[in-house]
């Protein structure tokens, strides 16, 4: 029977300080990936469009990349840098794909938005807030009808958690017992809106039990206490159990997107998480597995020249021929477009 | 070797025979097996393919639809069928947000390879809500193909097409239609997608349709030849993409063009084969090109006001006779 349990940082699990510094080498890439494309765009003027940054909530990719299997897929909404860094695209093709060049994950097309990487099993980057939700279900669907033991990964935002899609995909993904495992990203606020502000249900995972769904809330400022939740749904999966719902708490540093100057939350309350930072906890773990400040700063270093890197390649790196506006519509060759 | 179906069959033995010859292909939609279809279309399918690819579902069509798209993103060749199209508008946000662009957004990475089928148009007296047609709204949008048909030899040839097409297809049909009878071959045959098809010769008129309306269309034909005047009538049977070329032939043989499309009038197929004529035999026309749309207005329920909103044979002979100056 479904039921709550409150996962803390006092997990069951112990993990590798191996398992912590990728854990902190992932957070970090992707807080400084985030930091700089901030400045590009702020600063540089370089990338344009949308731009929704996930600061803060680096432990749940971290969690996620460690929990999982490379045949796993990852479907997700638009504030998705982290997650697909995570999942394995570079930082130099993710950010060209910001700067909407031509070396980007997808050739410029997609944006801050759109990331996909077919041979990852990454399936996006979407941005209607909800539509991936069933698209998950769809995809743990295929991998079920095809006997695949591998699970799906959906997360989604609290605004999301509000659409109808989530009660149809919950109520067909528990029906068929698909092996998906839905990640409500709970950051507290649908762009400037609060949780508190949008139902009379502000615990959301309970929106998982009226389908008998196993449903979970997990500290996301934490990745053992995500990767224990995830290992434990995924398991969960591959046995033919079904889905899981993890409502995973964490928060978002910077606004929804670029114009958002957060004048609807205190600055207490963005004190108080990042005096919880994941970065920072995990780095006084593995200073306290033995782990020397040295070393770890020379990892940062080698992560921001990476970073760096990045940047270099985006700027240097061509933008996609006006010719690339009629491939990738069809997958139809001779597709008689109206060009008049 | 042909005998005479049902469209309901056509469009059955489509899905069969491609899910004999595919594993992955699936068909997913409300009553679609227990019941055996609300129209029948998969009648015995459940039996022959078991509950694992002939899947009922509840009604939910957002999530049902994006359920499919999310398959056919991983691997599957879902068939999802929509009672009605109506219902289908349910799930826009999947077919034209989703599976219309995730080709485009992934840029080539992730295709998207699924059938959308369901009947559309107006039923007789079903009111409002159940009443519409849809062929313009899915073919405005890149990404998306858009079949429309009732014969049962093109439905046949051309289900089997989409189902095989590795990009989305809406597929519309009518459940006024689905007792039509035609000639079927028993041998395996494919249509193209994208191809018109001149369902009457004629000298005099030419007369663009799709879907039910070529019906229509047919029996005006004959009307008009016994006033000595030659239609020519074209069936689209693909809206996108839109076979404009055998249009042009016609219109080129004719000098006169009348659509006949039961979507409402503001900016649908007929104005599209409208804009494509006046561009392309403009020099070959005598007379403006007329339209028979259904009303510019929901279709109520009373029997007056559906046969007031519906193209029909006279509207068409009267539209005829105007440009032929007669």
């Amino acid at each position: 029977m479904a039921k709550k349990t409150k996962t803390t940082a006092n997990t069951a699990t112990t993990f590798s300080k191996e398992t912590y510094l990728q854990w902190f080498e992932m957070m970090y890439r992707i807080r400084r990936f985030e930091e700089q494309a901030f400045m590009v765009y702020q600063v540089q003027r370089k990338i344009r469009g949308f731009l929704h940054l996930c600061i803060g909530q680096e432990a749940i990719y971290a969690g996620m990349m460690s929990a999982c299997r490379p045949d796993d897929a990852w479907i997700t909404a638009y504030r998705q840098h982290g997650t697909a860094l995570a999942k394995g695209i570079s930082p130099r093709a993710a950010m060209a794909e910001l700067f909407g060049k031509y070396t980007g994950n997808v050739k410029g097309k997609g944006g801050s938005m759109h990331y996909f990487d077919a041979s990852l099993r990454y399936y996006g980057g979407h941005g209607i807030v909800g539509g991936q939700i069933g698209l998950g279900a769809g995809i743990a669907l295929a991998d079920q009808y095809q006997g695949k033991d591998s699970v799906t990964l959906c997360l989604f935002g609290d605004g999301a958690a509000r659409q109808g899609m989530l009660h149809e995909a919950y109520n067909m993904a528990m029906t068929w017992k698909l092996p998906v495992i839905y990640i409500c990203e709970n950051n507290k606020y649908a762009m400037g809106t609060s949780v508190e502000r949008t139902s009379n249900v502000q615990d959301i995972y309970k929106l998982g039990l009226g389908y008998e769904m196993p449903s979970y809330q997990v500290d996301g400022m934490n990745p053992e206490a995500v990767h224990e939740a995830i290992a434990k749904a995924a398991q969960h999966a591959r046995e033919g159990k079904g889905p899981t719902f993890l409502e995973i708490n964490t928060y978002r540093y910077k606004g929804h997107s670029m114009s958002d100057p957060s004048k609807y939350r205190t600055k207490d309350e963005e004190k108080a998480y990042k005096e919880q930072d994941p970065i920072m906890v995990v780095e006084r773990k593995l200073l306290s597995l033995g782990m020397e400040q040295t070393a770890l700063d020379a990892l940062r270093e080698q992560i921001n020249a990476e970073i760096a890197d990045s940047i270099d390649f985006a700027d240097k790196s061509p933008l996609p021929p006006a010719t690339e506006l009629y491939t990738d519509n069809y997958t139809q060759a001779d597709y008689p477009f109206i060009m008049d | 070797m042909s005998r005479k179906i049902r469209l309901r069959e056509a469009l059955r033995e489509a899905m069969s025979e491609e899910m004999r010859r595919d594993p992955n292909v699936l068909i997913m939609g409300e009553e679609v097996a227990l019941y055996n279809g609300a129209y029948k279309v998969s009648q015995g399918m459940l039996e022959e393919f078991g509950a694992k690819r002939v899947i009922d579902t509840p009604i939910a069509e957002l999530g049902f639809t994006a359920i499919g798209v999310g398959a056919a993103t991983a691997g599957l060749r879902p068939i999802i069928e929509f009672m009605t199209w109506n219902f289908a508008v349910l799930a826009f946000d999947q077919i034209v947000n989703h599976a219309a662009k995730i080709y485009s957004m992934s840029a080539g990475q992730i295709n998207c390879p699924i059938v959308f089928r369901g009947p559309t148009g107006a039923a007789g007296q079903l009111g409002q809500q159940h009443s519409q047609t849809f062929e313009s709204w899915m073919a405005n949008v890149p990404g998306l193909k858009v079949v429309s048909t009732v014969n049962p030899y093109d439905a046949k040839g051309l289900l089997k097409t989409a189902i095989r097409d590795n990009d989305p297809v809406c597929f519309m049909e009518s459940e006024v239609c689905y007792s039509d009878e035609g000639e079927v071959p028993t041998d395996e045959y494919l249509i193209p997608l994208g191809v018109a098809d001149v369902k009457r010769q004629g000298t005099d008129v030419t007369l663009v349709s799709f879907n039910k309306m070529v019906k229509v269309c047919l029996s005006a034909a004959d009307e008009l030849a016994k006033m000595g005047i030659s239609a020519e009538v074209v069936d689209l049977r693909s809206i996108r993409p839109l076979d404009h070329e055998t249009v042009i032939k016609s219109v080129k043989k004719t000098n006169r063009l009348v659509v006949v499309d039961e979507s409402w009038p503001f900016a649908g197929v007929s104005a599209e084969v409208c804009y494509r004529v006046q561009k392309y035999a403009f020099d070959y026309l005598d007379a403006p090109i007329t339209r028979v749309n259904g009303a510019d207005t929901s279709v109520p329920f009373s029997s007056t006001l559906v046969d007031a909103w519906m193209p029909n044979p006279e509207k068409v002979i009267k539209a005829v006779k105007a440009v032929m100056y007669r």
